[in-house]
């Protein structure tokens, strides 16, 4: 399958670069949708990256890259469910979840996030398991879990300590503040920024760059500069799953679901 | 024209353009939410124009409650 084209994603291979776009409306919320079609898109690289050097992830949304896990669907979907019940049904999706942002992560071609706009909570999460985030001058980070009573669960702290160190983990978890991307770019986030529209572009320009070098050599460096966290990953899943059980979670979620203003929300 | 005046022009300049609104449509004390009808989103994309603008950085949650272009240009004046 060289091609795909879902309600959540779409992808093609084009000139050795697989390009993943990002459509669900309204802001590329990942929920089940979004994350049965990447398993699609995960179980068809190994026939795509014999003849890829590069996987491009883009969103084709004004909005930006993507808001984040879908929320709302998570909470309808475990609402009406037993205490236990909903926890499981949540492990489930982060194991699932989880499958697919390591295969990213390890993915022997280099990878490279496109992004503008938001790119918040499950959106950054999934930027971080690509090689390169290249960002245009709309582009805004941040990890607001904390402010609903969770943490990041698709496994952004790790990566993030892994990429940036603690420090950095402890600012953007612990007050859940959104920064832009002069700041991004200055803690070592973002490789590259750009003029408003044209990541992309540049995406394209760095993708055709590597078509260069040779595929085993950059896929062994890949492997030997960026090992996989899984201990700290794995620990996640444990720590989101616990704090989910907590009713000051549920209430949290519904305020925050249910709010029909214009800043909704967010303590 | 004192400093927070010019501060609050250059910010309902600065909204104008991104959210295409005449320009004197807008006053300091006007409800941004409502004048420009955005929502927080488009709320935090007029957030990180306007921290390129004045070259500072705002976090979001200094924003909580304030919804008018007055208020606004405070929380920036005291972070320059």
């Amino acid at each position: 399958m060289t091609e795909f084209s879902g309600q959540a994603i779409s992808w093609e291979l084009k000139e050795g670069v697989v390009e993943v776009a990002l459509h669900r409306e309204p802001c590329n919320e990942l929920g089940e949708q979004a994350l049965t079609e990447f398993e699609v898109l995960v179980r068809a690289l190994p026939e795509l990256e014999p003849h890829s050097h590069a996987l491009v992830l883009y969103s084709r949304l004004n909005c930006g890259f993507s808001a984040g896990a879908d929320l709302r669907e998570t909470y309808y979907r475990t609402q009406p469910m037993e205490n236990a019940a909903a926890v499981e049904s949540v492990r489930q999706s982060l194991e699932r979840t989880h499958r697919v942002m390591n295969t990213f992560d390890v993915c022997p071609l280099t990878t490279i996030a496109a992004v503008h706009g938001v790119t918040f909570g499950g959106g950054l999460e999934l930027a971080l398991t690509c090689d390169l985030i290249i960002a245009d001058r709309t582009a805004r980070f941040s990890f607001p879990e904390l402010r609903l009573g969770l943490i990041p669960g698709f496994g952004g702290i790790p990566r993030l300590k892994r990429d940036l160190g603690n420090a950095v983990v402890r600012d953007l978890v612990l007050t859940g503040r959104s920064f832009n991307v002069n700041k991004a770019h200055e803690m070592g986030l973002v490789a590259q920024v750009v003029a408003e529209g044209q990541a992309l572009a540049v995406a394209r320009s760095t993708a055709r760059q590597l078509a260069k070098f040779d595929r085993a050599t950059s896929s062994a460096a890949k492997k030997f500069i960026k090992p996989i966290p899984y201990d700290d990953l794995r620990q996640e899943i444990e720590l989101f799953c616990h704090l989910f059980a907590q009713p000051a979670v549920t209430r949290s979620l519904k305020k925050f679901i249910e709010s029909r203003d214009a800043q909704p929300y967010l303590p | 024209m004192g400093t927070e005046q010019r501060t609050v022009e250059e910010i309902l300049d600065l909204a104008a353009t991104q959210f295409k609104v005449p320009r004197e449509s807008l006053s300091p004390d006007d409800d941004f939410f409502k004048k420009l009808k955005i929502d927080s989103l488009q709320a935090l994309s007029l957030l990180t124009r306007l921290e390129q603008h004045f070259n500072i950085e705002l976090p979001d949650y200094e924003l909580q409650g304030v919804s008018d272009f007055r208020t606004l240009a405070e929380r920036i004046q005291a972070r320059m």
